[in-house]
C-alpha cells in the first residue's frame, strides 16, 4: 500500500502510464472531449493542490488527462476510504493504479488523528493533490457547501499553490449511481491559484466565490 | 501502399494533391504577408490554415486507405457532431439513457451504409429511430418537456447523422453510376465544392458584400457573398465535373447551384440553433473554426441533396 509521500515503484509507474494512455485519455478525450479555458493557469509541477466541483467518478480522471504525462507517478488524489477501500480489489486498483490518497470522511477517527496527515506527506515529497471539498458528488451539476480541510492543508502549505477549477458536464456523462457513461462535451475553466492563510472559514470562502465566478463563465444551464 | 493506389482513381489522387497545393499556397500567401507586415493581425486567418491541414489529411488518410475506415471516419465525425450539439441543447435528466440509444443509431445507421442496404439506411432514422427515441421517454415516464426533448433529439438525429450519412453512402454506390472514380470521386467532389463554396461566399462576402441576406440570424451573411460565392462554386463544378463525375455541363451546373444554395442554407441554420442557444461556435475543436458543427454545418444540407441528384440521375 502507498502511503502518502513514498515513491511509487517502476512497476506501479508503468500501470499508471499504461492505465492512462490506454483507457483514461482516450475515454476522456475521444469518447467525451474536453473544452479547457486557461490551460496554462495549470500547475506544471509539484507540489501543488488541484480543487475542483465534484459530480462523478470521472472527475478525477479528467484531472489527471490535464496535468503533464511526467507528472503522472506523483498525481494523488483524496479519495473516501469508506467507498475506495469497501472492496479489496477496488481497493488495489484506486491506490496502486489511481494512486488515491485514501482519507476518513466525517472528521477524525481513531486509528488517524489527521484525516488529512495522508495529503500532507504527499504534498511534502512534491506530489500534486487532487481534492474535492464537496466532499462526496451529491447531486449531478450542482454544488454543495466546501469542506473546512483544505483549508488547513493550505494553511499547513503556505508556499504551495491551490489552484482551482470547475467541471462542467461530468454529472450528465456519469453521475452518482449510473454505471454506462453517456458522452458529452466536458467544459474545463481553471481559476488563478490562492494560497492558505490563518483564517480557514475566509481561505473557503473565497474557494467557493472563485470555482463559483469559474462556473460563471461558462454559463451553463441547470440540469434538471 | 500499391494496391491502395490500384484501388483508386489517379483523378482521385490527382483531387487530394491539387487541395494540398492549395493548402501550400494559402500558407504561403499568410509567410509572405507575415513577413512583409509583421504588425498585420491577421485574426483567425492562421489558426483556420492549421486546422485545415489537419482536416485535409485525416479525411485524405481516410479515404485512400479503405473503404471501411471511410465508413469509420464518417461514423466518428457523426459521433462527434451529435456530441456537441447534445452537449449545446438542454437535455432532461430523465433523458440520459435515451441519449445513449441516440448514439447507438450512429453504428447502425452506418452498417446499412456498410451492407449497402439502401431501404433501411433511407429509413432506420426518420422511421424507426423517430417511433422508438418517444417511445424510451414515454416508458420513462417524465412529461415535462417531453415534446421539446423529443422534438430537439430527433433534429439532432437527422442533422448529424442521417445528413452526414449521405456522404458515405456515396461510398458504396456501384462504380458504374460514376466511371470517373466511382463513389469516393463523388464524395471528394462533393465535400471539395461544399467546403470551398463556404471560403467563396466568406471571401466574395469581405470583397463586395454590402446588403445582409439574412441580418436577424446571421449579420456576416451578404447578398454578394452569397451570388460571389455561388458563381463561383457553379464554375468550379463544371470544371471539375468531366474528371470526378459522370455529369454533363447542364448536370453539373445543377450540382454547383445544389451545393453553392444548399450550403448557404445549412451554414445560416446552424448559425440560427447557436444563436438560439446563445453561442457563438459549436465548440472548440477545431482552431480557428469553432466546433465540428461549425465545419460541417453546410453538408448537412448539401448531402442529401446531392446524394439523391446523383441517385436520381445515375441510379
Amino acid at each position: 500500500m502507498l502511503s502518502g509521500g513514498r515513491r511509487a515503484s517502476a512497476l506501479t509507474r508503468l500501470l499508471r502510464h499504461a492505465f492512462s494512455w490506454l483507457v483514461v485519455r482516450p475515454v476522456v478525450l475521444i469518447g467525451l472531449g474536453l473544452n479547457v479555458r486557461h490551460r496554462e493557469r495549470l500547475p506544471q509541477d509539484g507540489p501543488a493542490i488541484l480543487v475542483a466541483n465534484h459530480n462523478s467518478h470521472l472527475d478525477t480522471l479528467v484531472l489527471m488527462t490535464l496535468l503533464p504525462a511526467g507528472l503522472l507517478p506523483r498525481v494523488r488524489p483524496v479519495a473516501a476510504a469508506d467507498y475506495f477501500l469497501a472492496n479489496p480489489i477496488v481497493a488495489w486498483f484506486s491506490q496502486t493504479v489511481i494512486g488515491i490518497i485514501p482519507v476518513h470522511r466525517g472528521g477524525r477517527s481513531s486509528s488517524d488523528n489527521d484525516p488529512l496527515a495522508g495529503a500532507a506527506r504527499a504534498l511534502a515529497a512534491g506530489d500534486v493533490v487532487i481534492l474535492f471539498p464537496e466532499g462526496t458528488r451529491g447531486e449531478p451539476e450542482e454544488m454543495a457547501d466546501l469542506k473546512l480541510g483544505v483549508a488547513h492543508l493550505a494553511k499547513r502549505f503556505p508556499e504551495v499553490p491551490v489552484v482551482p477549477v470547475f467541471l462542467h458536464g461530468l454529472g450528465k456523462t456519469l453521475p452518482r449511481g449510473s454505471f454506462i457513461p453517456v458522452p458529452f462535451f466536458v467544459d474545463v475553466v481553471v481559476g488563478e491559484p490562492l494560497f492558505g492563510h490563518e483564517n480557514h472559514r475566509a481561505f473557503i470562502h473565497e474557494l467557493g466565490q472563485r470555482i463559483g465566478s469559474l462556473d460563471g463563465e461558462i454559463d451553463q444551464p441547470a440540469w434538471r | 501502399m500499391t494496391a491502395v493506389l490500384d484501388r483508386l482513381h489517379p483523378n482521385l489522387l490527382i483531387g487530394l494533391g491539387g487541395i494540398f497545393a492549395l493548402l501550400i499556397v494559402a500558407t504561403s500567401i499568410v509567410w509572405i504577408i507575415r513577413g512583409a507586415k509583421p504588425d498585420l493581425d491577421l485574426g483567425d486567418v492562421p489558426p483556420r490554415i492549421r486546422s485545415w491541414w489537419v482536416m485535409v489529411a485525416v479525411f485524405t488518410v481516410a479515404m485512400v486507405l479503405d473503404r471501411t475506415i471511410s465508413l469509420f471516419f464518417f461514423a466518428f465525425v457523426s459521433f462527434l457532431a451529435l456530441k456537441e450539439y447534445l452537449s449545446l441543447i438542454p437535455t432532461r435528466r430523465a433523458d440520459r439513457s435515451v441519449l445513449l440509444w441516440a448514439y447507438l443509431a450512429i453504428p447502425v445507421q452506418y452498417l446499412w451504409i456498410g451492407l449497402e442496404w439502401y431501404g433501411m439506411f433511407i429509413i432506420w432514422i426518420p422511421v424507426y429511430m423517430y417511433l422508438f427515441l418517444p417511445m424510451r421517454m414515454v416508458l420513462i415516464g417524465t412529461t415535462d418537456g417531453f415534446l421539446r426533448a423529443a422534438g430537439t433529439l430527433h433534429w439532432g438525429l437527422m442533422t448529424t447523422v442521417f445528413s452526414i450519412s449521405h456522404v458515405a453512402f456515396l461510398l458504396v454506390l456501384s462504380p458504374e453510376v460514376n466511371p470517373n472514380g466511382g463513389g469516393p470521386a463523388l464524395v471528394l467532389y462533393l465535400v471539395f465544392l461544399t467546403q470551398f463554396n463556404d471560403v467563396a461566399q466568406f471571401l466574395w462576402g469581405k470583397a463586395i458584400g454590402r446588403r445582409k441576406v439574412v441580418p436577424k440570424v446571421s449579420p456576416g451573411k451578404t447578398v454578394g457573398g452569397l451570388l460571389g460565392g455561388l458563381g463561383t462554386t457553379i464554375v468550379l463544378a463544371v470544371l471539375l465535373a468531366p474528371y470526378l463525375t459522370p455529369f454533363t455541363r447542364g448536370w453539373a451546373a445543377t450540382a454547383g447551384v445544389i451545393i453553392g444554395l444548399g450550403g448557404f442554407i445549412g451554414d445560416i441554420v446552424i448559425s440560427a440553433l447557436k444563436r438560439d442557444l446563445g453561442v457563438k461556435d459549436s465548440g472548440d475543436l477545431l482552431p480557428g473554426h469553432g466546433g465540428i458543427l461549425d465545419r460541417i454545418d453546410s453538408l448537412t444540407y448539401t448531402a442529401p441533396l446531392f446524394f439523391h441528384f446523383v441517385y436520381y440521375l445515375a441510379v
